[in-house]
């Protein structure tokens, strides 16, 4: 544990460069993909990583050295030509987006490792930080870096920030965003620019493949957790700045570890498990409103039953045996134990040796649910014109879903009817 | 005639060189509802979009108050087809509601109070102002559509130009959007709707223009209603007009002799 305790303090330099770079990396290639994933151009992210390698190439070759400025603005030059060379050959010819992005990415790359390999046999001294624009060496992170990271991560922000409605708007509906009179084209470049710009720089700690991941992983996952683009936003970076300090920790302790590919593993079990455990959107929240579902319908059904038979005897407070329960509907025998159980947790019945009966709050529930039944029965029977003997199905589903405010305008509008169409009585509270 | 909201001016569009449009030339009076009316693939949407800017034209031009969309954007407002967008981004109904007050003079400025109250009446007015903190794809159809026109209201325009409002919308919608037409109108607004059907249009709308490539009436609707100008607009294909269209995709020729 001494290594873990070393890397959370800090005191190594070189730790602190690899871990700050990629958290910001990680965070502002999130915020940035957040737009991407939204205006559902996942692949445009992968376009660009691939496109920027001839442009970092060539700028090496002109400036003959590896200033992180330098090669940032070569990456941001070819990451555009690329982007207007889709948009122009998926406008001019019948090919489609995804195959001008195809061929556009297989060119540009093909023309990026023939001038790395170039660059390699030329025996330049100063190539060795080329290859991490390939497949990403964030353990080589220089304090140089840093700055240059933190500005451009700063500078994203703030387009971000200050334009964040158009952006908003142009990624909802660009159509409008264009009838209303905004500069979509303006805004477009502008996204189009922040995305270069954050691959440019993320690119060198996750390399060329796994860079899309990094872009819109983090929003795939963040989507699960939200309703609103702010905060959406918001999870995604974080979720972008921890798997940049999980992927460099985890190299730190075991060196031989790289570190993009845990960024990109962090990434993808924080997007999974947002996936499954999510409130309201994630699959296991699903899972158990199925199960509450489950079980009100359940344990309505078995009051429903206790109220069934106490209206057939003329008394509501009689004792009842299991087996009298078991046998008179149909509940599997498992069911009925679990759901008498829940019932009884909840004071709607109660115990006594061997038998159950009903109690007043239980009586009241049973009556309600009873009612809603009869109410819907005597709704179908009289505003659709179903047959009496073709509601009863479906008040069964229904009447565990009709809330208080359906009840009263139910009630208004058969006006408080006593009778239900097989003529039992509808019970009301009585007060 | 009285005071022209719209005129389209020999107006002619193509996708990939092929029109969809051809010719179509008509002046529409301001402070009415009117019904741009056609079967499905007769270029409803597209004469929309050419009018608002969205689409090249051919040929052709469109006058607003007879002047430039871009001179009078402040005073043209558009609700696209409700299908046209993806209803699980990310907003609530006052977001998009708010999409309404959006101007190229307030970039990079934050919504203002005022704003949001503009768009709390726009709701209201629509009916939806209980839903304002709902997210957006918990809506149903008809709420999304009316959230669509709240949006457009709230920029306080004269002219209204719709895409299909009455598509896939229950009857609560379709009378409110109804009610919403009628006080429109006691305003003195205009409203531009696209519609395919029928057996509506008459009810709905005062003055029609029947589409179907080019333009096959324009007018009160009394005068529109005849037997010979719905068979032209909704009978049988227009054989020349198709072929003549396609062939001028395969040959690739110039709709226009420039
Ligand atoms: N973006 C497009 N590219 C090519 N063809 C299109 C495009 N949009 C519409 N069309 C074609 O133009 C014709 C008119 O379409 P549209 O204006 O949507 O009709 P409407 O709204 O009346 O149903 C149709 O034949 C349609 O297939
Ligand atoms: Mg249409």
């Amino acid at each position: 544990m001494n290594s873990t305790l070393e890397f959370l303090s800090f005191s190594d330099p070189n730790v602190r460069f690899v871990v700050i770079g990629t958290m910001i990396l990680g965070a502002t290639a999130a915020m940035v993909g957040t737009f991407s994933f939204l205006r559902k151009r996942a692949l445009v992210g992968d376009a660009i990583a691939h496109s920027i390698l001839p442009g970092v190439c060539l700028s090496f070759l002109i400036s003959g050295e590896k200033d992180p400025l330098w090669l940032i603005l070569g990456a941001i030059i070819s990451g555009w030509v690329s982007l207007l060379m889709i948009d122009g050959i998926s406008r001019t010819t019948k090919l489609k987006n995804d195959t001008a992005i195809g061929i556009v990415l297989s060119v540009f790359f093909g023309a990026g490792i023939l001038l790395m390999t170039m660059i390699q046999h030329s025996g330049n001294a100063a190539q060795a930080g080329l290859d991490k624009f390939l497949f990403g060496k964030a353990a080589s992170l220089t304090q140089d870096d840093i700055m240059v990271f933190s500005g451009i991560g700063i500078a994203l922000i703030v387009i971000v920030l200050a334009l964040y409605k158009e952006f908003k708007l142009v990624s909802f509906n660009p159509d409008y965003a264009k009838v209303i009179g905004l500069p979509v084209k303006f805004l477009e470049f502008l996204l189009a620019t922040i995305t270069i710009l954050a691959v440019a720089v993320g690119i060198q700690a996750v390399g060329v493949v796994l860079m899309a991941a990094l872009l819109i992983t983090p929003a795939s996952g963040a989507r699960y957790w939200t309703d609103r683009l702010g905060k959406m936003i918001i999870i995604a970076s974080l979720f972008g700045a921890v798997s940049g300090f999980i992927g460099s920790y985890i190299s730190y302790i075991a060196p031989s570890m790289p570190t993009g590919p845990w960024v990109v593993m962090a990434l993808s079990v924080l997007a999974i498990g947002s996936i499954w455990f999510a409130p309201k959107r994630g699959v296991f929240s699903k899972l158990k409103l199925s199960w509450q579902n489950r079980d009100k319908i359940l344990t309505e059904n078995i009051l429903k039953l206790f109220y069934h038979l106490g209206e057939d005897e003329g008394d509501f407070e009689k004792p009842r045996s299991f087996k009298q329960l078991l046998t008179s509907e149909r509940f599997k025998e498992l069911e009925l134990t679990k759901g008498l159980k829940m019932l009884k947790k909840n004071n709607l019945l109660r115990k006594k040796g061997e038998t159950w009966f009903i109690t007043r709050s239980g009586f009241k529930e049973a009556s309600r649910i009873v009612r809603l039944h009869r109410l819907w029965e005597l709704y179908l029977n009289q505003r659709l014109k179903l047959e009496p003997d073709h509601v009863h199905n479906d008040a069964e589903a229904i009447e565990h879903i009709i809330t208080p405010e359906i009840e009263s305008l139910l009630e208004k509008e058969l006006d408080r009817p006593t009778i239900d169409p097989h003529r039992s009585k509808i019970p009301y509270p009585t007060e | 005639m009285k005071n022209i909201a719209l005129e389209t001016h020999n107006l002619t569009v193509s996708y990939n060189r092929r029109p969809v449009l051809w010719n179509v030339d008509f002046e529409l009076p301001s402070g009415q509802i009117i019904g741009i009316i056609g079967p499905n693939g007769s270029g409803k949407t597209t004469l929309l979009k050419a009018i608002m800017g969205l689409v090249k034209t051919s040929s052709g031009y469109v006058k607003i108050f007879d002047q430039d969309l871009d001179d009078v954007r402040d005073r043209v407002s558009y609700v696209p087809q409700r299908e046209s967008v993806d209803w699980d981004f990310p907003a609530s109904v006052m977001d998009v509601v708010l999409m309404g007050r959006y101007r190229s003079s307030n970039l990079f400025k934050k919504i203002s109070q005022k704003d949001k109250d503009i768009a709390a009446e726009a709701l209201e007015k629509v009916g939806m102002l209980e839903y304002s903190g709902r997210q957006i794809n918990q809506l149903s159809g008809g709420q999304q559509q009316r959230v669509f026109i709240a949006r457009s209201l709230a920029q306080g325009a004269d002219l209204y130009i719709m895409d299909e409002p009455f598509v896939g919308v229950d009857a609560a919608t379709e009378e409110a959007i109804l009610n919403l037409f009628s006080e429109m109108k006691k305003e003195g607004k205009t409203v531009i709707v696209v519609h395919h059907d029928l057996q509506t249009a008459k009810a709905y709308f005062d003055w029609i223009v029947l589409l179907n490539t080019r333009m096959v009436a324009a007018g009160p609707k009394e005068e529109i209603f005849n037997e010979e100008l719905l068979q032209e607009a909704y009978g049988g294909k227009l054989n020349v007009l198709s072929k003549v269209g396609e062939l001028v995709r395969e040959k690739d020729f110039p709709i226009r002799e420039k």
